[in-house]
């Protein structure tokens, strides 16, 4: 078979070859979907700033991809290995709409199924995981990011009552969520919330120019006297435990997902190098180009291969957060060193909206700082192989 | 309740390039990705409206190599019940008169069949013969290139859409129908699909379970022969018209030359 031979452009190291029947389904399910439903117009929701995230939710659910790592309350229930390819697939078309997709299922579906009562996961996971309902996560603030223990947002009692007062920003779907899950001091440690985003008090507002993931919608959120009854609380969790569980969830399908942006930006640089000629030959019969297709080839089946690893101890249960944070520090870090020498292979088209590169460039911008810094994560390490923490 | 059983194929994907063996001018399968043919994706699609319609069960039959289980898998992903495959190195080259009989056989084995539906030809052999000829082997009415089913009570209803014209068929279970491209839009198999197509049963059987005599199947025993192949001719360059303010006329004649207005 094409895709088992060395040398397929597509997979040279034959890394899926290393996926269960049903992982390699669920792949080719996402393809066909973003094949057909998300690649010929992300190019346009890029320039525009805009997606249909409603519909996008819809078909996202009907796939099954929301929340499809879960058990029970209509979720799937695959293998982590299936989520991060299915994140793969999916950021190969676009980071926005992995992020999408990590918000939703990683962040408010994992919180709520991880943290949640029963009465919670009940009334909100069927609904996030069909994709009529949309969550968001609330943890970083306009002055906490990467220390969120900083976090001014509070929640104090009044009788049995929470009433909730703070700012919580760079908020994926926010503007379009129906469950906000908030994190807030209180006298007992950060806590966790579950904000209708219908409650009194609460507003969204679109955070604008955006020069990177703009087919996704980011949002300012507000809670000023929200008002929540005593069951809105996660019962358990108390301290940034809580949270940082979820975000480990994510990290994983963004060391998974930035594999699928650098295949793209691969591909489509071995095939621009390929059809272009100067000099009276194609640009890939340069050598100077043929050194950079080669770097690209290795860092993008490197990360593959780093992703799947992991992908195997998470489903074994053995993944260490210090490991995720290798993973999405060297994976992030070789898409976005693709990304850039595939634009240098495109010469002007390289910053040209009608090839994927530029786009995938400017997005990992983000994918680069957003859940964790690349600093962060490098600290993580430090502290893993050193024994010594020095975050602060 | 109708018990319906699907009949699939797996095929080499139409977008790669596709070959004989040089040997026994059989499909060459490993030169190219193999794939459940479409036009089965809409026969299982078919099925499962109509079981989803009325309850009932939905069998998947495939006769192929051991790799066909990818075929299978994906029709069971769609929502069917169970599965049948036929796998047996001797059927290899086996023509459409010996595969009806192991696919007449196979379905003998499901109990009370009311529906056999098929793709009107696959997109390898493009033969299109087998659905009839089984209907003939299983003593059944065949209702083929059908565009509309619909089923009532024990009879079925089928818009049948030939180049001559569309005929109105009704037959009374149970029947054989094959459909056309026209018939429904396959669903994608959901995640959930995915992950239930584990659990379902797969009984694989050899011709010898299905009491067939395989002297009756096989490249050996084929009523036809292919003696000879040779790959398509590459495409030679058109004539290439400069527009001189006289493109119009230009093209005009030439089209007029090859007779074609």
């Amino acid at each position: 078979m094409a895709s088992s031979a060395a040398g397929d452009p597509r997979d040279f190291l034959g890394v899926d070859a290393g996926l269960a029947d049903e992982e390699r389904d669920i792949r080719d399910a996402v393809r066909e979907h973003a094949g057909s439903n998300l690649a010929p117009h992300v190019a346009e929701w890029f320039e525009t700033g805009m997606l249909p995230a409603r519909e996008l939710a819809k078909e996202f659910g009907r796939l099954g991809v929301l929340g499809m790592h879960l058990e029970g309350y209509g979720c799937a229930g695959t293998s982590a290995v299936a989520y991060g390819v299915a994140c793969r697939e999916l950021e190969a078309v676009d980071s926005g709409l992995r992020s999408f997709v990590s918000v939703q299922g990683s962040l408010a579906m994992f919180a709520i199924h991880r943290w949640g009562s029963e009465e919670q996961r009940q009334r909100w996971l069927p609904g996030m995981a069909a994709g009529e309902l949309l969550g968001c996560f609330g943890l970083t603030e306009p002055d906490a990011g990467s220390d969120p223990g900083a976090m001014r947002t509070r929640a104090r009692r009044d009788g049995s009552d929470w009433v909730l007062d703070g700012t919580k920003m760079w908020i994926t779907n926010g503007t379009v969520a129906d469950v906000a899950v908030v994190w807030a001091q209180t006298d007992d440690g950060v806590r966790g919330f579950l904000v209708p985003t219908d409650t009194p008090g609460f507003t969204a507002r679109e955070i604008k120019h955006k020069l990177s993931l703009r087919a996704s919608l980011t949002a300012e959120l507000v809670v000023d006297g929200v008002r929540l009854p005593a069951d809105a609380a996660f019962p358990e969790v108390r301290g940034l435990r809580g949270p940082l569980s979820c975000l480990n969830e994510a990290r994983f399908g963004i060391l998974f997902g930035v594999v699928g942006a650098a295949r793209t930006c691969y591909e489509a640089a071995l095939e621009y190098t390929l059809a272009r000629e100067q000099f009276g030959k194609p640009l890939a019969a340069h050598q100077l180009t043929q050194r950079k297709l080669a770097d690209l080839v290795v860092e993008v089946n490197r990360a593959a291969l780093v992703a799947l690893h992991l992908g195997r101890l998470k489903d074994a249960g053995t993944l260490h957060h210090h490991q995720v944070s290798f993973g999405k520090l060297a994976n992030v870090r070789a898409a976005l060193e693709v990304a850039r020498t595939a634009r240098t292979l495109l010469g002007a088209n390289g910053i040209s909206l009608e090839y994927p590169v530029i786009r995938h460039l400017a997005n990992l911008e983000t994918v680069l700082t957003y859940e964790g810094t690349e600093e962060m994560h490098a600290l993580s390490l430090g502290q893993a192989v050193t024994g010594i923490p020095a975050f602060r | 309740m109708p018990n319906i059983v699907v009949l699939v194929k797996q095929v080499p994907d139409t977008y790669s390039e596709r070959k004989l063996n040089e040997s026994d001018h059989t499909l060459d399968r490993e030169s190219a990705d193999a794939v459940l043919d479409e036009i089965n994706e809409r026969a299982v699609e078919e099925a499962l409206k109509i079981k989803e319609a009325s309850e009932g069960e939905v069998t998947v039959l495939c006769v192929g190599p051991d790799r066909a289980t990818d075929a299978i898998r994906k029709a069971l992903s769609m929502g069917a019940d169970k599965a049948i495959h036929v796998s047996d190195e001797s059927l290899h080259g086996s023509d459409m008169v010996a595969t009806a009989k192991v696919i007449a056989a196979a379905i003998g084995r499901v109990e009370g069949v009311d529906l056999v539906i098929a793709g009107n030809e696959a997109s390898d052999g493009r033969g299109g013969a087998v659905p009839a000829m089984l209907a003939e082997l299983l003593g059944m009415p065949q209702l083929t290139h059908a565009r509309q089913v619909t089923v009532d009570g024990s009879t079925v209803q089928v818009d049948r859409e030939t180049e001559e014209g569309l005929t109105h068929l009704e037959a009374g279970l149970p029947a054989v129908i094959s459909v056309t491209e026209k018939i429904n839009e396959p669903r994608y198999p959901s995640f959930k699909g995915i992950m239930a197509a584990k659990k379902k049963p797969v009984e694989t059987l050899t011709v010898a379970d299905l009491g067939v005599d395989a002297g009756e199947v096989g490249l050996a025993n084929a009523w036809s022969t292919v003696l000879e192949a040779a790959p398509k001719p590459p495409r030679t360059a058109g004539q290439r018209v400069d527009d001189e303010g006289d493109g119009g006329t230009k093209i005009a004649e030439y089209l007029v030359g090859q007779k074609l207005i």
